[in-house]
Order: C-alpha cells, then structure tokens, then sequence
C-alpha cells in the first residue's frame, strides 16, 4: 500500500473566539485529503470554494503552518506534529508555497535576489557563489523569466506578473514534490494568467511536481485540474473529476457556482442570479444539518436534521447532499479513491 | 456611434433630443504623468462616445491606464499627473476636462459618479450606513429632515436590495457583497447620466459578483444610467455589458459591439486577449500574449502594440495607426485597415 506525500486526516481545525469574538468559528471540519506521490501519479487537485469555505486553511494546515484542532496532518505517514526537527526540514524543502499576493511576499527593502539565495543558502544547495547563481538562474528560466532583467532588481521595479513568476522560481528552487498554490492567479492580469498557469502544468508533467490549487476561479481549474473538491463552510460538498464536476455538476451548491461562472462568451450569459435575500442569510455554522439547507432550493426536511455523509455518485465523483443517500456511503479511507481514479496505481490512505 | 449619429453630433453637440444622443463624449483626452523618470502617457488620446443607456466595458492590462482615464473623468487625477489636452463633455455641456474645480464638485455624483476600485474598503468605518448614503446629497446641498432623510435612506437601501436594517449598521457588520452594495448606492443616489464602476465586483466571490451585477444592471436599465465598467475580466465584461472598448498602453485599441468583438475581433491584441480566456471545451489549452505590456516612460515608435504583435509590418513600428471607424459603431486602430 502506497502513502501520500502529504495528507490531511480527519482533521477539523477551529479558530477559537478570542476577547472581542463570542463564538469559536469552524473553519474545516472533518477533513481528508491527499497530495503527492510518486512521479507517475503527479496531478493537480484544485480545491474551490468561495470565501470562508475554509480552502486557505487546508493549504495553511498542509504547509504546517497551523496546527489541527483535532485529527492528523501526515507527512510520508508520519504525523507531521509529533515528528523530529529533521523530518520538518525534509517537508520544508518538499513542500513549497505560492501566495496569492504578488506584492505582500516581498521585503521591500530587499532586492529579489534576496528572496532566491536565501532558500539555496539555508538549504545549503550551493558549494559556490557561481554554483548558487546557476542554481537562481535556471529556476528563474524555468519560468520564463530573464535573469538579466529580473536579478538585481527591487520588488517594485517588477510588475506583478514578473512577481508572481519569481515566487513560482522560489518554490521551483528546492526542487519540491508538493506545491501548495493559494490563488496563484487572482491577482495577474489575464494574458499572463494562461502563462503562469502553464508553466504550474510543465512543473507537473516535466518534473512530476503534485500541485493543489486552491482557488475561487472555476473556469481556470477546469483547465489545469485533473481533480477537484468543492469545499462549503469548511466541508466538502463535492469531489472529483474535474470535466465530469463542472460540466455536470451535482450537489445544488456546485450547480450554483458553476452557474455564476462568468464564461467569456456574450451569446452564453448567466441566468437569474440566486435570491439575494437567501445569499444574505449567513448560514449559522454549527447547525446541525446540511450546512447549505438554509440557501438550498431543493431542502428537504431531511437536511435541517442531519449533516450529510459522502455519498458515491460515480466511479470518480462524490457528493454530500441527500438527494444521492440511495447511493453508497464514501469511506473515509476511500477519498482518494475519488480523487485519483484517473491515475493508474491508486493510492490509499492508510489509516 | 453610426454614421447619421455622428452627423448629428457634428451640427449639433449640445442636442440632448437625437436618439443616439452621446451622454460622454471624449475626445482626444491627454492624461500624462510627470515622474522623475520621465513622462509617462498614461492616457494618450482616447476619443469615444458613451450613448445614453448603454454599457461599456473598458478592458485592459494593469497599468494600461484605464483607471487613469477614469479618475481623469471625474478629474480626481493627483500630481504628478495632469490632464494635458483633450475633451470630455458631458451632457453636451459641460467639459469635464476643463469646467472649475467648484463647477466639478456639482457635478461629481450628480452627473457622473465612480464606484472606485475597492470601493468596499472606503467606506467610513466609524459611520453607520445611513449617515454614509446621505452624505453626499447633504454636500449637493439636498436638504432633507429626518423624516425625508429616513425615507430617503430606504428607498437607497431597497434599490440596492438590502435590508432596511442596515442602515443603522456600521460597515464592519457588513459582508463584502453588502459593502459593495452600499457603495453603489451611494453612486446612485443622484441619479448620475454616467456612472464608473472600475472593477467593483473584484474581491467578490462569483456568486456574489453576479448578484451584485444584478443590481447594477437593473438600476442601470430603469435609471437610465450610461456605465463605464472597467476591469480587466473578459468573462465578466462578456455577461454585463453592451459595447466593449479595449485599452492597450495609454491609448484605445478597438471600440465595439460585444459581440461583434468577441466574434470577430479586429485588433490583434484584441484577439490575443481573446484567446488566453479559458472557455467551456478546449480544456487545457492555454495561450498567454508573448511580450510585456511596454513601459509608458520609454514606449515603443508607432504602434504601441507592435512588438508583441504577430501581424506587424513595416509601417508599424514607424507611424501610430489611426482612430478609425471600420464599420458602423466598430472603431479600430490597426494598419491592417489601411487608414492614412
């Protein structure tokens, strides 16, 4: 049996109300997922959901930058917070990060450099100086970057797109299995989007790097995804192949995103919006049913009472909603089997 | 702008009874920036009408000036910038670009009104909603007592489909959709013949984006409100608006029907810009536009798009092509159409 890279196992993670908050709030609950194994197997999982579905946490979580309230980050099976400093060292190298914000990464105080030489020193990838300045200048290529041009600049002197494409050079430095890539695109304009996002695919095919790509943008990760997992206020609602997810999607909640895509296409526009009112209704966390009843236009009384278990509706497709409770009920052990359906040597968890 | 409608602009600019009447007409609108680096052409001769009901997409890439050409609309443009030359009537009466500073301050919110760019984060944080909505008609000199000033709040509120209740909230209690809505109330609260909206849905979530959207298009459409939306979002222009006007370094490269454009783009950039957009089918294709948009310090001779342009010829590199209209109501600036 083989195991993930890197997973998430039952985890549940809570932001405790501090002095002025009342109210502790949930922002992932009950959370399996994993990324990353051998080469053959690399894939692009994006994880979508809009704001506060709890998307960024899982990639804080996974980057170990948070600690779970409750259930198991692994790291090459090893719970990753009961594990020795050089175990710690081996992830941090393993797995690498791309933020959203191209601008907030940077010390403005230092050139870019600053940002590449670090890793490789700290690492102690180069013997040399020149070995160390072969190594920043093949990441930054690698990116379709010029080092002339970018070396020995300070980050304003760069535009966001250049910026964004150095953090990926950063991360491509260490030579990593996993990326995690927050919103790697939202903030680039649209004729580098497709550049950046393709160069996040070579990384996959060339060099066998599993990236998840977390993100609001349905309509960039129905391009570069193999799989998906919609999250909803900290829980998945529906997970799975990407082509079959968005082009026929499930569970209401899905159909409602995939609706308000704005797709660049004025002969296809977006029907009625979705009642405001309901929009509004900011669904109390914790209620004991279905966490999207109180916005959903096919509740039943089923689903104020109970929260909904994962439920196969395909061979590569699972959804959390009571309209498929005649289907078989996914294990947790089986969620990669979900996701990585499409790879030929599956990997399962091992609990 | 069709050929008899540009006729009748022509003999008569001030007419406000012609029915393609032009609720903004730009033209050859200058905005530079005097940076210690140089000057930089941040809007370099942008002509256009905006007709009255209708709306326009701006696009572009960041720094194309499209924000620039807004905020010299509502001559909000700070130094080192300045409006160089150029024109932009509203109405037919007033020039924007040149009424005073006191003539300006009558006409902002009244006549034309900018949602800015994340307008959500400019509201008052230590003012509820209500005082917010009603401060703009009090500095216009709209005087309203409590009752009216009540009644005045929630007729703003509904139009905008919030909830009553939120005018006694602060902006913190707020959601971004519900932020976003109130600053577009606020826009509204003249009744504006224009209105800027540059990228109000950006930090929204998609299905808010389209309910926010909603919003702005119904009211839009009953007020008669001719819109500017601005961003750089291909999909969104392509869902709300009627005329799309591409931007490329400081200056218009194609002005046209959406669909027109989105069919047949005539621009080459328009047609890159087209062709990274990530569509239904053809998964896993991606096309980026080669090339960075140039420095507008140092920009390129002639065409400013010629050095990322697959078709570029000879002439390209040595003569700015022409504003010109190719077909009724398409406006393009490319060699590939001949011109002079």
């Amino acid at each position: 049996m083989m195991t993930s890279l890197l997973e998430l196992q039952n985890v549940t993670k809570v932001y405790s109300g501090g002095l002025l908050r009342r109210r502790a709030t949930v922002a992932l609950e009950d959370n399996y997922v994993s990324i990353g194994g051998s080469k053959s197997e690399a894939t692009i999982l994006a994880i979508a959901g809009e704001s506060g579905s709890g998307k960024t946490t899982m990639g804080m979580l996974l980057l170990g930058f948070i600690e779970p309230t409750s259930g198991k980050v692994l790291y090459k099976g090893q719970d990753l917070w009961e594990s020795p400093k050089d175990v710690w060292r081996d992830f941090r190298r393993q797995v690498q990060a791309i933020f959203q914000d191209p601008f907030e990464v940077y010390n403005p105080f230092y050139k870019v450099d600053h940002m590449l030489t670090t890793p490789v020193k700290k690492f102690g990838l180069a013997d040399s100086r020149a070995e160390q300045e072969a190594i920043v200048e093949k990441a930054l290529t690698g990116v379709g970057l010029r080092p002339g041009e970018t070396l020995g600049r300070y980050p304003h002197q760069l535009s966001g797109g250049q910026r964004q494409r150095v953090t990926v050079a950063r991360a491509l430095l260490l030579d990593p299995k996993v990326i995690i890539a927050d919103e790697p695109v939202s903030m680039v304009d649209a004729s580098l989007r497709a550049t950046i996002l393709k160069s996040l695919r070579r990384l996959k095919n060339e060099m066998g790097i599993s990236i998840l790509y977390i993100t609001h943008d349905l309509a960039t990760a129905y391009h570069i995804c193999e799989d998906i997992m919609i999250l909803y206020q900290g829980s998945v609602v529906e997970a799975g192949d990407v082509e079959t997810v968005i082009m026929d999607p499930q569970h209401p909640y899905t159909k409602l995103l995939v609706s308000s895509i704005p797709w660049p296409d004025p002969n296809r526009r977006w029907g009625e919006p979705e009642d405001v009112t309901k929009g509004q209704a900011l669904a109390e966390r914790g209620t004991v049913g279905c966490k999207f009843a109180p916005r959903c236009p096919q509740a039943m009384d089923i689903c104020h009472e109970k929260r909904p278990s994962l439920f196969w509706t395909g061979d590569t497709r699972a959804v959390s909603c009571f309209l498929y409770q005649d289907s078989p009920v996914v294990q947790p052990s089986e969620i990669n089997k979900v996701l990585t359906n499409t790879a030929s040597d599956v990997s399962v968890a091992a609990p | 702008m069709s050929e008899t409608a540009a006729q009748v602009r022509d003999v008569h600019e001030a007419s406000e009874e012609s029915v393609n009447e032009a609720v903004l007409q730009v033209k050859d609108l200058h905005v530079y920036y005097y940076t210690e680096a140089g000057v930089v052409k941040a809007v370099d001769g942008v002509t256009f009408d905006l007709d009255r009901g209708v709306k326009m997409g701006l696009v572009g890439e960041s720094g194309c000036g499209k924000s620039t050409l807004a905020m010299s609309l509502m001559r909000m443009i700070k130094r080192p910038g300045r409006i160089e030359s150029g024109q932009a009537l509203i109405n037919g009466r007033d020039d924007l670009a040149s009424v005073s500073d006191e003539r300006m301050r009558e006409l902002r919110l009244r006549e034309i009104s900018l949602i800015p760019q994340g307008a959500m984060n400019s509201l008052n944080p230590v003012m509820r909603v209500k005082d917010q909505l009603l401060d703009g008609l009090e500095d216009h000199g709209v005087k309203l007592n409590g009752r009216e000033g009540r009644e005045r709040v929630n007729a703003l509120l509904e139009s905008v489909d919030l909830d009553l209740d939120v005018a006694d909230m602060y902006p913190h209690e707020l959601s971004g959709g519900m932020k976003q809505r109130v600053c577009v109330a606020i826009a509204i609260s003249m009744e504006p013949s224009v209105l800027l909206a540059d990228e109000p849905t950006s930090a929204l979530d998609v299905v808010v984006q389209r309910q926010v959207m909603a919003t702005i298009e119904r009211l839009q459409a009953e007020m008669g409100i001719s819109m500017i939306l601005i961003g750089h979002d291909m999909g969104l222009m392509a869902q709300s608006v009627d005329q799309l006007a591409v931007m490329y370094a400081g200056r218009l490269a194609e002005v046209g029907d959406v669909h027109d454009i989105f069919e047949e783009p005539l621009h080459p950039y328009t047609e890159l810009l087209i062709s990274t957009l990530p569509t239904l089918g053809r998964r896993g294709e991606f096309t980026g536009i080669p090339g960075i948009t140039p420095a507008l310090v140092n920009p390129p001779s002639g065409c400013l798009f010629h050095p990322r342009c697959p078709h570029a010829m000879d002439i390209c590199s040595e003569v700015a092509p022409t504003w010109q209209e190719i077909r009724p109501d398409h406006w393009v600036a490319c060699h590939l159409y001949g011109g002079e």
